[in-house]
């Protein structure tokens, strides 16, 4: 059968149209231009007229041009020797290594029958009290990082999957600025963690429609790890950056918007990505830490809006430090009962105080007459802040709930903390 | 497959793919797309001119121009029938144990496997004999399922009067033996197996009457219960932003409710919380049978990521199963999370159909298609006078949390009962996160209107002078306001909040709620109390939700129970202006 195709008829934004038979839906062509040569993905048939997304933008594309089909889907290779290597957006090297073609495996494949999960039960310890203590992430869970621009959220990013305990980190970055590309990269070198990650870069000067694959390839490769029985951490981020992209192709083909100018499945279209984070009944397990910024810090926004209902909680990432208002890990009770026996103390006692130290900063800045207990939760606020809540912070849970204790001691007797009297004989900290 | 009618494909865009027809095409029919080894079904959803436009319930990767359809001239179906009760299904009723036995850890696109395990014996007792009239929806036998008399009925869908020509005598009956044959007005034979198809989209009406709900179908969750009640029969909607907490009050309404089977819809959600449901109710005992609450329940799932029209099908697979259960004299309650996804799925195949849209892209027919699936819900009579009901359950996860989007609005036009569940309540950590001032419901309460009424009003009366305090301070607040502010936060922290964590407080019995609410309503909102300053009174409201929540964890019947009690009334006595009542004997 004939593979190669002339005619391209139609090109608008990065869809190109081309007129050809026997073609499969979603199936891979190779455009070559003059420009060099780009993949692209068949996202429309309709009887000889075939519609592409041009993953490097149509820029350039000559009506001539030669487009050749793959007679496939979208494929990656996969496997140990991925690991510690670098891709673009569509799985060609960024580093000096071989271009990769062993083991290929299509990306976005079909999804986990519910029956062959697990109820999550793995902690997944950070060194970070506002996650371990208060909002514990768990093994499979997949949880954005909702933020504004200017946040340190890739910091975070790179900090957690530093100090998780997980065999493999697949970095997935969409319109990542270079700098990030070059932290992150740095970052890994330094701590030894680059030799167990495999990275798919697409960075903001790259096509905008190229970042599309990134979360497939990424959670595809992941697949395949956790199948062989390992633990992996995949990191996306920006996932806006997907959205936009998602929406910009959705335009350009003449679909009907939904809200702001997203596509109607805009929610089965995360949702097919962050579903695959799973634990598997006999195998290994898929977690995922996404970013998702918030235009103008609005939580309404279509993309975090339908974020918030895919994901199992958020960190709400505000002001330099994991805001305890906002955030949510819908797993944490999965394990928080089996840590140590004051973890669920700890973790509800100070932010129930903290709601009151917030409640008498509001009560402060309106000008109203400020009680001795206003001044023991303003005290303690500050100090709560400082050694728990500042991202500056980098103990192991056990410390942290220590240092709860001690901080409630500081602060407060043990009567006005509400913990029932079992608990404070046995942890209440005794000064001689 | 035998197929009735062959196509070929001209256009796929998505789950869309358009057909290309000779002679017929009907609407609704399923068909099969051919694709190499594989068979992918759809449904004709449009047709226009020699082309009929199908949504396909699978991935449609790969699919060709030019590739084969065969059209089955069959509305989408579920198969009736015992072993229903603890299985796990798909949105087109494929059992998921058993796919995952046969594909392993994916759900492999094209597999289809039978609803019912056709090799099941079941022990059939005939409850009628040859020459008996009857009709469509008449008991003629039954086979014992878990708990319950799982009544074979004639076919729905025959009219008129019917006479059984022959009918099987007791024994073991594999699902699809004939066990017994009718004659119709026009001698046409049919015959019955164990097991009959209904299409999904249609409602089951073969009983005598729908009549209104009346009785209140007990939740035990006290803030439903005793403020916003759910009517046997009846339809109620839970709208709230993410993280509200609708997903866990869905679960322990499908524990706790006081109801004879479950359906759970999980259509579009977490595959996760799936997960939990079917991993835990095994092993969690139904007090009401001492049975794992896994044998009244069943299953449809069809998660977020699995396909999108198989979404769209599967509450109608959901209500289909309840209707039948119905039948049979039983009160079902089915649960649906989340409308939303429903409906978005909806407004996925409207977009690629491309037709005109209405609010926020959803399609115009939005609307009636939420009110025909709420209009399911319903309290029977019978043929033979016994009554069976379907309540319905909605939760809808509206854009951004807020109310005025389209699902929303269309489901509140239809259903009996809201809870709305808000964010500062949830955010305050106050569950459930109904919201007492927006929710309503128009059925009847277990508790005394004039009593329930003073409970709505101290929570409004408290919410008000709490908005007036963040303005004028405590200090501008009169000591009698501020009372009353303590009473309605008393009220909301010890009756409508519940710790779902605690063995007793989280399902409270009708019983129970009465007396609580009683004694609430008489020692508590009506008295006069006298303190000398607001401090005193905030410790004195402190010091009695502190026992009152003690109280919430105890047993009824139980030494303890009484204990409190006293203590609490000791406790009312000492603050109280005039002598209040004792002890109600």
């Amino acid at each position: 059968m004939q593979r190669v195709y002339t005619d391209i008829i139609r090109i608008a934004g990065d869809v190109i149209t081309v007129e050809a038979d026997g073609i499969g839906y979603n199936d891979i062509a190779e455009v070559t231009t003059k420009m060099g040569m780009s993949l692209a993905q068949v996202i429309r048939l309709d009887d000889k007229k075939v519609s592409l997304q041009v993953f490097a933008g149509s820029r350039g594309i000559s009506t001539g041009d030669k487009v050749r089909f793959l007679g496939h889907p979208m494929r990656v290779s996969s496997g140990k020797n991925l690991i510690g290597r670098i891709f673009n957006g569509s799985g060609a090297p960024l580093d000096k290594g071989p271009a990769l073609s062993e083991n290929l495996i299509d990306i976005g494949g079909p999804s986990v029958n519910p029956v062959k999960r697990i109820i999550p039960n793995k902690m997944i310890r950070t060194g970070i009290p506002m996650i371990d203590v208060f909002n514990s992430l768990v093994v499979s869970q997949k949880l954005p990082i909702f933020s504004i621009a200017g946040e340190p959220y890739n910091e975070l990013l790179a900090r957690i999957a530093i100090q998780a305990e997980v065999d493999i980190i697949i970095l997935g970055g969409m319109g990542l600025k270079y700098d990030d590309y070059l932290f992150f990269k740095s970052k890994l070198e330094k701590e030894g963690a680059l030799s167990r990650s495999i990275f798919f870069m697409h960075t903001a000067a790259d096509p905008t429609v190229e970042c599309l694959l990134v979360p497939d390839i990424s959670l595809a490769v992941a697949e395949q790890f956790a199948l062989e029985g390992k633990k992996v951490l995949t990191l996306l981020t920006d996932m806006t950056n997907f959205a936009d992209a998602l929406k910009e192709i959705s335009i350009t083909m003449e679909q009907v918007p939904s809200n702001r100018g997203y596509p109607g499945d805009l929610y089965s279209q995360l949702a097919a990505r962050y579903e695959k984070a799973v634990d598997f009944d006999s195998a290994g397990s898929i977690t995922i830490l996404a970013v998702t910024t918030m235009p103008g810090d609005d939580i309404t926004h279509p993309v975090p809006d339908n974020t918030g209902y895919i994901t199992e909680g958020q960190f709400y990432l505000k002001n330099k430090v994991i805001e305890p208002f906002g955030s949510l890990s819908r797993l944490k009770q999965q394990v928080n009962g089996k840590t140590r026996d004051d973890h669920r103390t700890i973790m509800d006692t100070m932010i129930q105080l903290f709601a009151g130290y917030r409640e008498t900063l509001e009560k402060q800045a309106m000008g109203f007459q400020i009680s001795s207990w206003d001044g023991k939760l303003l005290k303690y606020g500050k100090i709560f802040e400082k050694d728990l809540m500042s991202l500056e912070v980098n103990i192991p849970l056990e410390k942290a709930l220590d240092r709860g204790w001690e901080i409630l001691a500081e602060c407060f007797t043990p009567e006005e903390t509400g913990i029932k009297k079992s608990m404070i004989e046995k942890r209440w900290p005794k000064y001689e | 497959m035998e197929y009735k009618r062959i196509g070929r494909i001209v256009k796929i865009n998505g789950n869309m793919v358009s057909v290309e027809f000779d002679t017929i095409a009907v609407q609704n029919e399923v068909a099969y797309i051919l694709h190499e080894d594989e068979h992918l079904k759809a449904e004709v959803i449009r047709i226009r001119g020699q082309i009929a436009e199908t949504q396909v319930y699978e991935g449609t990767s790969g699919l060709k121009v030019g590739e084969k359809v065969g059209f089955t001239e069959e509305l989408l179906s579920v198969e009736l029938g015992p072993g229903l009760l603890g299985q796990i299904f798909d949105g087109l009723q494929n059992p998921l144990p058993e796919l995952a036995k046969k594909s392993g850890f994916f759900l492999k696109r094209g597999v289809y496997l039978e609803a019912l395990s056709a090799g099941s014996k079941w022990n059939f007792t005939p409850l009628r004999k040859t020459k008996d009239k009857i009709r469509a929806g008449d008991r003629i036998g039954f086979v014992p399922e878990r708990i319950f008399k799982h009544y074979i009925m004639a076919p729905f869908g025959l009219a008129g009067a019917l006479e059984i020509i022959k009918i099987a005598e007791k024994g073991p009956y594999k699902l699809k033996d004939k066990i017994a044959t009718l004659k119709d007005q026009n001698g046409k034979l049919h015959e019955v197996t164990l097991v009959q198809n209904w299409p999904v989209k249609v409602p089951i009406s073969a009983y005598r009457e729908k009549l209104k709900p009346e009785e209140p179908l007990i939740t035990k969750m006290r803030l439903i219960d005793s403020l916003f009640p759910v009517g046997k029969g009846g339809t109620y909607c839970i709208p709230g932003p993410f993280g509200s907490g609708k997903t866990v009050l869905q679960q322990l309404t499908s524990r706790h409710a006081e109801v004879d089977i479950v359906v759970i819809a999980a259509c579009g959600e977490r595959a996760g919380e799936v997960v939990e449901t079917l991993k835990t109710f095994p092993e969690l005992i139904d007090p009401r049978t001492g049975k794992p609450l896994s044998e009244r329940t069943v299953i449809i799932c069809n998660t977020s990521s699995m396909p999108v029209a198989a979404r769209e099908s599967s509450v109608y697979t959901a209500v289909t199963i309840a209707e039948y259960y119905r039948q049979m004299g039983l009160n079902v309650l089915l649960l649906a999370d989340s409308t939303s996804r429903w409906a978005q799925a909806m407004r996925e195949m409207s977009g690629r159909l491309e037709e005109i849209p209405g609010e926020e892209a959803f399609p115009a027919y939005l609307e009636s298609r939420i009110a025909s699936f709420y209009e399911r819900a319903g309290m029977v009579r019978l043929w033979d006078g016994s009554y069976g009901s379907v309540t319905i359950g909605g939760t809808v996860s509206p854009a951004g949390g807020n109310f005025e989007e389209p699902v929303t609005q269309a489901t509140l036009k239809v259903v009996g009962a809201f809870h709305g569940l808000s964010r500062e309540r949830s955010d305050a950590r106050r569950y459930p996160a109904i919201d007492p001032l927006i929710s309503w419901s128009k059925y009847k309460s277990i508790i005394d209107p004039a009593q329930m009424q003073a409970g709505h009003r101290i929570l409004k009366k408290s919410h008000d002078i709490s908005q007036m305090m963040k303005v004028i301070g405590e200090e501008g607040t009169s000591l009698e306001d501020f009372i009353d502010y303590l009473k309605g936060e008393f009220f909301d922290f010890v009756y409508l909040q519940q710790n779902a964590f605690d063995p007793v407080d989280e399902a409270t019995s009708a019983e129970r709620q009465k007396y609580v609410f009683n004694f609430i309503y008489e020692k508590i909102l009506k008295t006069k109390f006298d303190f000398k300053d607001k401090e005193e009174a905030r410790h004195f409201f402190h010091t009695l939700r502190q026992e009152f929540k003690g109280w919430n964890s105890i047993a009824p019947d139980t030494d303890e129970f009484k204990k409190i009690e006293k203590d609490i009334i000791a406790l009312i006595g000492e603050k109280c202006k005039e002598s209040i009542p004792t002890l109600s004997e």
